[in-house]
C-alpha cells in the first residue's frame, strides 16, 4: 500500500475519517461524563450504572479492531435498549406493583411526606420576627431573634445561620445574596408565602418554620412520629400506632390507614382486578370484545372495499384510471389524526355536515349513541383504511404471474373459475401478512378512537371513565390517569398493557410463521 | 408472495402498470350494454369512490376558507371564500407546533435511517457470533409496539429528567430519543432484506481495491440502497408526524406541543368556535405529508407492500 488508491479518504490511520470518528467519540464521552456526574449528584445509581456501561461499551466498540459489527449496531442498539427493551421490561415490573396515586414513591419518601403533611403549630412554640426574602425566583424566610442569631432558609435549603444580616428591632432588613420583599410584593404572592415551608434542619422530625402574616414565624412539628427500630408511626395527638401492611401503607389496629403509601409488589392483584373486580371486570370484558370486533371488522371491510376497487380499476382499457387511483388514495395521504378530528366535526349531531347537509337536517347522534358510535368508528376507519388495501391489492393483482392465468384460459376456465381458483388464492398469499399487521395496527389504533369519540359514550354502570367505543389501548390510557381525569393507577395500566402485548404477540407470531422473515435469517 | 419478498426490485407502481398492451379495437361495434359490463361500471365505481374519498377533503378546504369559522357556518360549501382563518393562525401557537412537529419528525426520520441502515449493513454483511440471536431478538422486539409502554416511558423520563433535564418530560429532544428507540425494531428487517439483494461481489471487489468497511458502507452500500432508505425515512417521518399518544403524555407545556396534540386541543375544547381555525390548520399541516406522499408514491407503495403500516 505504498500508493493507496484511496489516498485522502481512507478510514485508517490518522485519516480524516478517523479524525471525524475521534471528534464524535470525544463529544459522546463529554456528554456521557456530564450525565454520569449529574447522576452522581442526583443520587440516581441506576442511571449512573447504565451510563457508565454505555460509555465503556461505546469506547471499546469504536477503538477496538475486534468489534467491527458492533460499530454499526451500537447507536441503534443503545436507543433500543433504553427506550424499548427497558421500558417493556419496566412495564412488566410495574404491572406487579401498586404504583399510582397514594403509592408513588419509596417507603422513606412516604414517611417523609407523612411527617411533612401532618405538621401542626406546636402550642407555646417559640415565634420569631420573620422577613420574606427572595433568592432569585425562590422565596425564603429570614428569621431575626433578640439575641442576634439570625437565620435564613428556603423550601429546599434548611435554616442556616446568617451572621451578616442587617437587623433593626430584631427584624432582618437586609441580607447579602437575598432581596427583601416589600409589603406590596408580599401581598402579590400571598398564597405562595403562606404555603411556604422552610425546614428547620435536614431531619423532618425537627419540623419547619411557617407563617400566616409574613411577619411572625412559628415552628411547626409533625403530629406523627416515626420510630425506625420498630418501623411504626405514632400519632402523638391521639396516641394511635400505625404499622406497615402488605399494601404499602401504615395501618392502625382499627384498619384505618395513613393517606400516603409507598409502592410494593402486589403479585397478580392488578390482573385479578382487570378480570375479576366489580368495577373493572364488566367494562374490561366489553372492551376486550369490542377491540377484537373493531380490529377484525376494520381489516375485513377495508380489505373488501380496497380489493373491489383494485379489481374495478385493474383494466388497461379504462380511461383516466391514473386519475381515479390518485384521487382514491388521497385519504391515505392525510395524517390519521387530522382525518379523525375532521370526521368528529363532520359527524357532529347538531351542526355536522353529515347530518345537516347529506341527511337533510337529521339529528342522528352519531358519536353519542352506543351502537351508532361503534358504527361511526368503523365507518371512519373504513374511509381511512381502504386506500391502503387498495394499494396493496393493486400491487398484488399486477404481479400475478401471467403464464398461470394464460394456462387457465387455454384450459378453458371461465372468468369466475379463474378468479376463484387462481387469482384469489394467490392474492391472499401475497396479502395475508399485511392483513395481520394491519390487524395488529388497528388493535392499538388509539389515535382514531381517542380523537373521534374519546372512548365515549360512557358506560352507565361504571365508576371508571370508560365508554362503549374504548379499545384496550385507550382503556390503558384512561386507567393510567395521565390525562388527569381519574386517579393514577400505573400498576393496573401496565397490567392491561401486558394483556395487549400477549394478544398482539400471539397474532404477530402467527403472522411471522407465514412470512419468510424467519427463513431469511438463515 | 412475490410482492412481499421482493418489493423494491419491482414496485407495483401506479405510474408504470404492468398490464398487457392495449388490445386492438374489436371489429364488432360494441353495444351500450356491452360497454357497460366491460368498462362502464368501472367508471361508475370510480366516480362513486372518488366522491366518497374526496368529499371530506373538499369540505375541509371549504371550511378553511369560510369566513365564519364555526361548524354550522362551514356547511355551505364555498359559500364564502376568504383567507381569514389562515391569517388568524398567526395569532395562535400553530406555527410553533408546526415547527416542533417538523423538527421532531425530520430528526426522527434521519436518525431512523442512519441507525437502521447501519444495523442492517452489519447484519447483512458481517458474520459474527450472536448474529442469528440478534436478528431473532429484533423480530420478537418489533412485535411490541412502543406506544403500549407509554406509562413506563413516562416514568423513565421522570427519572431521567431528574438527572439531565433535557432528556426528561416536556422536552422535544427526549421525545426524539423515545421515537429513535423504536427505530431499530421496526425498520431493520425491511432494510436487511433489501441490503441482501445488493450483491456482495460489489463490496468484495471494493475491498480488494483497498476500501475500508466504512468506505464500502458510506460510498457503495448506502448509494445502492437509496430507494429503501428513502422509503424508511419517509414512513418514519409520516408516522412521527401523526404520532399522538406518546407526544401527548410527554409534552406538557403548550409551546412544546406537536400538531397532533395541539390540534386535538382545539377540536376537543370549544369545537364550535375553533372549527375554522382547525380546518385551516388541517389543510396547512396536511400539505407536507400529502406532497411527499404524492411525489414519492411509487417508493412508498413499494415499502408498504413490504410490510410497513402508516400511522
Amino acid at each position: 500500500m505504498s500508493l493507496p488508491a484511496t489516498l485522502g479518504s481512507g478510514r485508517t490511520g490518522w485519516s480524516p475519517g478517523f479524525l471525524v470518528k475521534l471528534a464524535l467519540i470525544a463529544l459522546v464521552d463529554a456528554l456521557g461524563v456530564y450525565a454520569v456526574l449529574a447522576a452522581w449528584g442526583a443520587g440516581s445509581w441506576g442511571i449512573l450504572a447504565a451510563m457508565v456501561a454505555l460509555l465503556l461499551v461505546a469506547n471499546w466498540a469504536y477503538f477496538s479492531k475486534r468489534a467491527l459489527p458492533l460499530k454499526y449496531i451500537l447507536p441503534g442498539l443503545a436507543f433500543l435498549l433504553v427506550y424499548q427493551v427497558y421500558v417493556v421490561a419496566y412495564t412488566g415490573y410495574v404491572a406487579f406493583t401498586n404504583y399510582g396515586d397514594g403509592h408513588n414513591s419509596t417507603k422513606e419518601q412516604a414517611i417523609e411526606a407523612l411527617l411533612v403533611q401532618n405538621e401542626r403549630r406546636v402550642e407555646g412554640s417559640p415565634s420569631s420576627p420573620l422577613t420574606v426574602v427572595a433568592d432569585g425566583d425562590e422565596l425564603g424566610f429570614a428569621l431575626g431573634s433578640p439575641d442576634g442569631a439570625m437565620q435564613v432558609g428556603t423550601a429546599d435549603q434548611p435554616l442556616e445561620p446568617a451572621p451578616d444580616a442587617t437587623v433593626e428591632d430584631g427584624r432582618v432588613t437586609a441580607l447579602p445574596g437575598y432581596t427583601v420583599l416589600t409589603y406590596a410584593e408580599v401581598l402579590e404572592s400571598q398564597q405562595e408565602v403562606t404555603d411556604l415551608r422552610v425546614p428547620v434542619s435536614d431531619d423532618p422530625t425537627d419540623g419547619s418554620i411557617r407563617t400566616q402574616d409574613a411577619r411572625t414565624g412559628y415552628v411547626f412539628t409533625s403530629t406523627l412520629t416515626y420510630d425506625a427500630p420498630s418501623d411504626t408511626m405514632t400519632d402523638t395527638a391521639t396516641g394511635v400506632t400505625y404499622t406497615p401492611n402488605d399494601d404499602g401503607q401504615f395501618e392502625a389496629a382499627d384498619g384505618s390507614t395513613l393517606p400516603v403509601g409507598w409502592r410494593v409488589l402486589v403479585g397478580l392483584d392488578n390482573f385479578v382486578t382487570a378480570f375479576g373486580d366489580d368495577r373493572y371486570a364488566g367494562p374490561f370484558g366489553k372492551i376486550l370484545l369490542w377491540t377484537f370486533a373493531f380490529a377484525v371488522v376494520s381489516v375485513a371491510s377495508t380489505f373488501l372495499l380496497g380489493l373491489f376497487l383494485a379489481i374495478a380499476f385493474n383494466d388497461a382499457r379504462l380511461r383516466g384510471r391514473r386519475i381515479y387511483r390518485t384521487l382514491v388514495i388521497l385519504p391515505y395521504a392525510i395524517p390519521g389524526f387530522l382525518a379523525a378530528l375532521l370526521w368528529s366535526g363532520l359527524l357532529n349531531r347538531s351542526y355536522g355536515f353529515v347530518n345537516e347537509v347529506l341527511l337533510g337536517g337529521a339529528q342522528i347522534p352519531w358519536l353519542t349513541d352506543p351502537v351508532l358510535a361503534k358504527l361511526a368508528v368503523l365507518g371512519v376507519n373504513l374511509w381511512l383504511g381502504f386506500p391502503y388495501m387498495f394499494l396493496i391489492c393493486t400491487g398484488a393483482l399486477q404481479s400475478l404471474p401471467g403464464d398461470v392465468l394464460e394456462a387457465a384460459r387455454i384450459d378453458g376456465a371461465g372468468r369466475w373459475r379463474t378468479w376463484r381458483s387462481i387469482t384469489l388464492p394467490l392474492l391472499l398469499v401475497a396479502t395475508a401478512p399485511l392483513l395481520i399487521s394491519s390487524f395488529a395496527f388497528n388493535f392499538n389504533n388509539f389515535t382514531l378512537i381517542y380523537m373521534l369519540t374519546g372512548g365515549g359514550p360512557r358506560f352507565d354502570d361504571a365508576s371508571v371513565p370508560l365508554g362503549h367505543t374504548d379499545i384496550l389501548i385507550s382503556m390503558v390510557y384512561s386507567v393510567s390517569g395521565l390525562d388527569g381525569t381519574a386517579a393514577k393507577d400505573y400498576g393496573l395500566a401496565s397490567a392491561l398493557s401486558i394483556v395487549i402485548f400477549v394478544v398482539v404477540a400471539t397474532i404477530s407470531a402467527l403472522a411471522f410463521r407465514r412470512t419468510r422473515s424467519l427463513e431469511e435469517i438463515a | 408472495m412475490s410482492t412481499t419478498s421482493a418489493p423494491m426490485s419491482r414496485p407495483p407502481s401506479l405510474a408504470r402498470p404492468a398490464d398487457p398492451p392495449r388490445r386492438p379495437a374489436p371489429s364488432r361495434r360494441p353495444t351500450a350494454a356491452r360497454w357497460f359490463s366491460d368498462l362502464g361500471w368501472r367508471h361508475l365505481v370510480g366516480v362513486l369512490a372518488v366522491a366518497y374519498a374526496g368529499f371530506p377533503l373538499v369540505y375541509v378546504v371549504s371550511a378553511s376558507l369560510a369566513d365564519g369559522g364555526t361548524l354550522t357556518g362551514s356547511n355551505d360549501l364555498f359559500a364564502s371564500v376568504s383567507g381569514a382563518n389562515y391569517v388568524a393562525l398567526g395569532g395562535t401557537r400553530f406555527w410553533t407546533w408546526m415547527a416542533n412537529t417538523l423538527v421532531v419528525a425530520v430528526a426522527t426520520g434521519v436518525g431512523t435511517v442512519l441507525m437502521g441502515a447501519a444495523a442492517a449493513y452489519a447484519f447483512s454483511r458481517f458474520r459474527f457470533s450472536g448474529r442469528r440471536v440478534g436478528l431473532t431478538a429484533l423480530l420478537i422486539i418489533q412485535m411490541f409496539p412502543q406506544m403500549l409502554a407509554f406509562v413506563a416511558i413516562f416514568l423513565l423520563l421522570i427519572s431521567l429528567g431528574n438527572v439531565v433535564p433535557v432528556l426528561g418530560l416536556d422536552s422535544k429532544l427526549a421525545l426524539i430519543c423515545v421515537y429513535l428507540g423504536g427505530a431499530l425494531g421496526v425498520n431493520t428487517f425491511l432494510m436487511y432484506g433489501f441490503f441482501n439483494t445488493v450483491p456482495r461481489e460489489i463490496d468484495e471487489a471494493a475491498k480488494i481495491d483497498g476500501a475500508s468497511h466504512a468506505q464500502i458502507y458510506w460510498t457503495i452500500v448506502l448509494r445502492l440502497t437509496a430507494p429503501i432508505l428513502a422509503v424508511v425515512g419517509l414512513l418514519s417521518f409520516i408516522s412521527t408526524f401523526g404520532e399522538f399518544i406518546i407526544a401527548r403524555v410527554l409534552l406538557q407545556s403548550e409551546e412544546n406541543w406537536t400538531l397532533a396534540v395541539g390540534l386535538y386541543g382545539w377540536v376537543s375544547s370549544l369545537q364550535e368556535a375553533n372549527w375554522g381555525l382547525f380546518a385551516a390548520g388541517a389543510v396547512v399541516s396536511a400539505v407536507p405529508v400529502l406532497a411527499l406522499f404524492l411525489f414519492l408514491q411509487k417508493y412508498i407503495v413499494g415499502g408498504l407492500t413490504a410490510g410497513s403500516v402508516k400511522g
